[in-house]
């Protein structure tokens, strides 16, 4: 048993619901206990879904289970296909269903329906969401997409566009929608047809024509992964690999899928609308050179963004870490190339730890992250699922492709104080304007906060939807009170407690616990104004 | 048509006392919801939930849980390992509890909450809780209740817990006299303006169950009069009465005319002086009448259809029907408990259909063909009702904010006003 109190993945079966909901007629019927229909709300809240998702629960109760669940969960088969009359029936039992063992595949086929039935196996006490997704997917192409030709795909006819299939992009995803318009963008710009787009928006019959293609572009491998090597081997159909967010990685997408498709790529290298570059050459940005930037999400986002941080913003990458264990091996991989140690793990209170001890200049990470980070009083950008309200803005804004680094950079920036401002403070930091408490200017008058008590364990807001998946609404960008509980043991003397004071409130929380723990690695009980300048020199800061 | 399709028509049944029974798919959560508002009502009590990652998942996502630094509640997920019997789940709950007390010696009462998969693999939670109580008893109590989908649906989820606490109860001093107990979760705020209330009537001792601490469970006797405060609670009203308590029949405090009707019950059981209730009640009356008044005529005449979700719908149509003009069209219940809402349903009106339990596709059907000015429904269902052009109200926020009492009517008939004068005022 493991003591959890909030995941960054739900079970397996979300990431079925996820794949079912993103496509067009196929729908999900799960042997589940009435509670699970919870999962339903994600969908219609944090997505602001207009339909329902595209799943039936067979809502079995104690009294059903002594009696005969199997033939609920075959009446349930039986009335999702007349209501709903989709082309493909997946049905998977959830964590109680599975210990029913109450096969709902054989169950589902005893009921002769005229469509394919595709039973998932989901092991609910082994696997998560996004491992739940890939293997819907997985089971979906597999079961649909036919049978290729043995040995290598014949060349393209003469005068024919190089075509692919742009796989990954789900329903609850992190920006998918903007995604995909951009990399449409990017290949269209290339003269690459695109096939078919799978999960989103693809239906059963999308899903035959897979082979058709001559390349996947696999734009989400957490869902894509399994199904793209499936492809890979049974019609020789190439991968692209690269995630186009950041310059760099845009660019060699474009390299790759030209040379995947046997193109040319400079159509796709217009990068008139790309503000990024210059925006981090300009002097403004000379005060991001060397921010301490921790990354926290699923493996590809931050392998993708962290790259970005160090090349593109010219951040210093201190931290990253994953809760995707499925891609360790490739994560250990990036994280060596930072000479950082990868953190992998599921338990937010570790990342939260690790947050602490690091205390960086930028937390670029998930809701979750955000909402640690704000205690913490560090500024945060969320680059990751799990997905909230926010992540679904009303405008355009992608992660991927030019218009991806244009937003990169904004909500990358947006946390963090504002060059010349920054100067100002330290300057005036005595003026009764710029008192401890005070916020970036741009980010509105937020109202000087204390931080949290540490007893106030939880909070419900009465407005579910503004907190859907762990996350506080809104004025959480600024960072906190600069000041923290002092290190027991260790007493500050008035003198250097107001020459702590003369420092930027935005480095003072940091300076004040670096001096404490100075001062108690070296067993000083006091602290004096050579203690703060000596723990200064120590620190390099 | 095959034979299973066949069987599939079985699912509603209308019977003789006119309440329609449905059997199908329920989008309503299961008891393990009630974490949410009882670990903060009970402020020294933590909640363990003993089951699957998808408890854990419905507990972050249901209620929009923000984690600060010590939560008190959380859910041992239970892995293959446990499953296959290579770790003994006795020996792990042990463990797991004896490291959590020990960080958290603040805690006095630890709720071992069943759930779904914990049941099924037959976790005896209560022998768990025995056993613990027997290291750990003299700190903390151990108290086990389920709070799984395969027994409880919502607020069932408060039920179980307090009937669990029953038997830890004290008994009341045998040469008290009469006592009141209020049972069911109320915020603090509401709970204080009844204690106001009952003591300017003369009525008294009262106690609430849950108490606010774990030290300071309710006693109760033979003199003990049980006044429910939620229509959820029938479980626990039964043990309370077997322990030789007598329930009082009451509507509930919704409305003026409900927290009329609910002190009343107490009132006269007390004998209290006519004139004195009335001295007493008159003025929270007029400001519950007159905060009505302001928000009625945006509701009088309107059409209501509840979904079933926390067993407040049909207490709550009583009150949006009878003091402000509304025609309920559906009351749906997630469970019709008849002994404690039977004062309200005798007052709703003619015409409304029951319903218990559900089926949601026809109950949308039925919803989207009835075409009500304002549907009660829970999360899962509001946006896609609203894209068929009904207005809705979300019920989750009825069960999260204060709405008994006289000085929360007003709130209370607002929750159901806003969605309608937001539909008016927007022009896009
Ligand atoms: S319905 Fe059962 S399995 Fe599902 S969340 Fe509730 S207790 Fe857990």
């Amino acid at each position: 048993m493991q003591l959890t109190v909030w995941t960054y993945e739900g079970p397996p079966h979300m990431g079925a619901i996820r794949v079912a909901t993103a496509m067009e007629g196929v729908h999900c019927v799960l042997h589940a206990p009435v509670g699970d229909t919870y999962a339903d709300l994600l969908f219609t809240m944090i997505e602001r879904r207009a339909g329902r998702p595209a799943v039936t629960y067979s809502s079995f109760q104690a009294r059903d289970m002594g009696g005969d669940s199997g033939g609920l969960f075959k009446r349930t088969v039986a009335e999702a296909y007349e209501r709903f009359r989709p082309q493909v029936i997946l049905v998977a039992p959830t964590c109680t269903g599975e210990l029913l063992q109450d096969d709902p595949g054989g169950l589902a086929r005893a009921v002769g329906l005229p469509i394919p039935v595709i039973p998932l196996s989901l092991p609910s006490y082994q696997r998560k969401e996004n491992w739940g997704a890939a293997e819907t997917f997985y089971a979906l192409v597999r079961g649909l997409a036919g049978r290729g030709q043995p040995g290598p795909r014949p060349p393209r006819p003469e005068g024919q566009a190089p075509s692919c299939n742009i796989l990954g992009p789900v329903s609850l995803g992190f920006r998918h929608r903007d995604d995909l318009v951009e990399v449409r963008r990017l290949l269209d710009l290339l003269g690459v047809t695109v096939n078919v787009v799978a999960p989103l928006g693809a239906s059963p019959a999308d899903l035959t024509r897979l082979g058709a293609a001559d390349f996947n572009v696999v734009l989400y491998p957490e869902v894509a992964d399994t199904a793209a090597r499936w492809l890979e081997r049974t019609f020789s159909q190439p991968s692209v690999r690269v995630m186009p967010i950041g310059v760099g990685a845009t660019r060699d997408f474009v390299a790759e899928v030209a040379r995947v498709a046997g193109i040319d790529p400079v159509p796709a290298l217009d990068e008139s609308t790309l503000r990024l570059p210059w925006y981090s050459r300009s002097v403004d940005s000379t005060y991001l050179t060397g921010k301490r930037v921790f990354l926290f999400g699923d493996a590809s986002h931050v392998i993708a963004a962290a790259r970005v941080a160090q090349d593109e913003m010219g951040f210093n990458v201190v931290g990253m870490g994953t809760y995707s264990r499925e891609f360790g091996r490739e994560f250990r991989q990036a994280a060596e190339q930072y000479g950082v140690e990868p953190l992998i793990t599921d338990d937010y209170l570790e990342v939260e730890a690790r947050l602490a001890d690091l205390r960086p200049d930028l937390v670029l990470g998930t809701q979750m992250e955000r909402h640690v980070a704000k205690r913490l009083g560090l500024p945060c950008a969320v680059i990751s699922a799990p997905v909230h309200v926010q992540d679904f803005p009303a405008r355009f804004a992608p992660q991927m492709g030019l218009e991806g680094a244009n937003v990169l950079f904004d909500t990358w920036v947006h946390p963090l104080m504002m060059g010349l401002e920054e100067h100002l403070l330290t300057m005036f930091r005595e003026d009764f304007e710029f008192h401890a408490e005070a916020a970036p200017s741009h980010l509105g008058s937020a109202a000087p906060r204390s931080l949290e008590p540490a007893d106030a364990v939880v909070s419900i807001q009465a407005d579910p939807a503004a907190t859907l998946v762990a996350a506080p609404a809104a004025g959480d960008a600024s960072p906190s009170s600069s000041t923290s509980p002092s290190t027991p043991g260790v007493t500050w003397e008035p003198e250097a407690e107001a020459e702590l004071r003369k420092i930027p409130f935005f480095v003072r929380g940091k300076a004040r616990r670096n001096t404490e723990r100075f001062a108690a690695d070296r067993g000083l009980a006091r602290i004096t104004v050579e203690t703060l300048y000596d723990a200064k020199a120590h620190f390099g800061s | 048509m095959t034979e299973s399709m066949a069987e599939a028509t079985e699912g509603a049944v209308k019977t003789c006392d006119g309440v329609l029974r449905e059997r199908g798919q329920q989008s309503v959560f299961c008891g393990l919801t009630g974490v949410v508002w009882l670990h903060r009502k009970i402020q020294d009590a933590f909640f363990l939930i003993v089951g699957s990652r998808t408890c854990a998942h419905l507990m972050q996502s249901a209620a929009g849980v923000m984690i600060f630094a010590e939560p008190r509640f959380g859910t041992a997920v239970l892995e293959e390992r446990d499953l296959a019997g290579m770790a003994d789940a006795h020996q792990e709950i042990d463990r797991m509890v004896g490291r959590l007390l020990e960080r958290r010696p603040d805690i006095r009462m630890l709720f071992l909450v069943g759930s779904c998969p914990s049941e099924v693999i037959k976790i005896d939670l209560d022998r768990a809780a025995h056993r613990l109580n027997a290291r750990h008893g003299a700190t903390t109590r151990v108290v086990a209740y389920s709070g799984s989908g395969l027994d409880t649906a919502f607020t069932q989820g408060e039920d179980t817990c307090l009937a669990a606490l029953v038997p830890h109860l004290p008994a009341a001093p045998a040469d008290e006299g009469r006592s009141l107990l209020v049972v069911g979760c109320l915020p603090d705020v509401v709970e204080d303006q009844f204690a106001r209330l009952f003591r300017d009537m003369g009525v008294g001792p009262v106690r609430f169950l849950p108490a606010r601490g774990a030290r300071d469970l309710p006693a109760v006797g033979p003199n003990t009069l049980v006044l429910a405060a939620q229509p959820f609670v029938g479980d626990t009203v039964r043990l309370l009465e077997r322990k030789g308590a007598t329930r009082l029949a009451a509507p509930f405090p919704f409305g003026a005319e409900g927290t009329t009707l609910w002190l009343k019950a107490a009132a006269d059981a007390f004998g209290v002086d006519p004139q004195r209730f009335e001295a007493v009640t008159g003025p929270g009356q007029a400001r519950a009448r007159q905060a009505l008044g302001r928000v009625r005529e945006s509701l009088d005449g309107k059409r209501v259809f509840f979904f079933p979700d926390s067993q407040l719908e049909i207490p709550l149509a009583r009150f949006l029907s009878r003091e402000l003009g509304m025609i309920p069209v559906e009351v749906g219940t997630p469970y019709l408990n008849r002994q404690l809402v039977e004062p309200d349903l005798a007052l709703l009106p003619e015409g409304a259909l029951i319903s218990e339990g559900q089926d949601v596709d026809r109950q949308m059907d039925r919803c989207l063909a009835a075409k009500p000015d304002l549907t009660v429904c829970g999360l899962g269902l509001a946006n896609p009702l609203e894209a068929q052009g009904l207005t809705t109200k979300w019920s989750i926020e009825l069960v999260f904010s204060p709405v008994h009492g006289y000085d929360q009517a007003g709130d209370l008939a607002g929750l159901f006003a806003r969605p309608l004068a937001r539909r008016a005022l927007l022009k896009v």
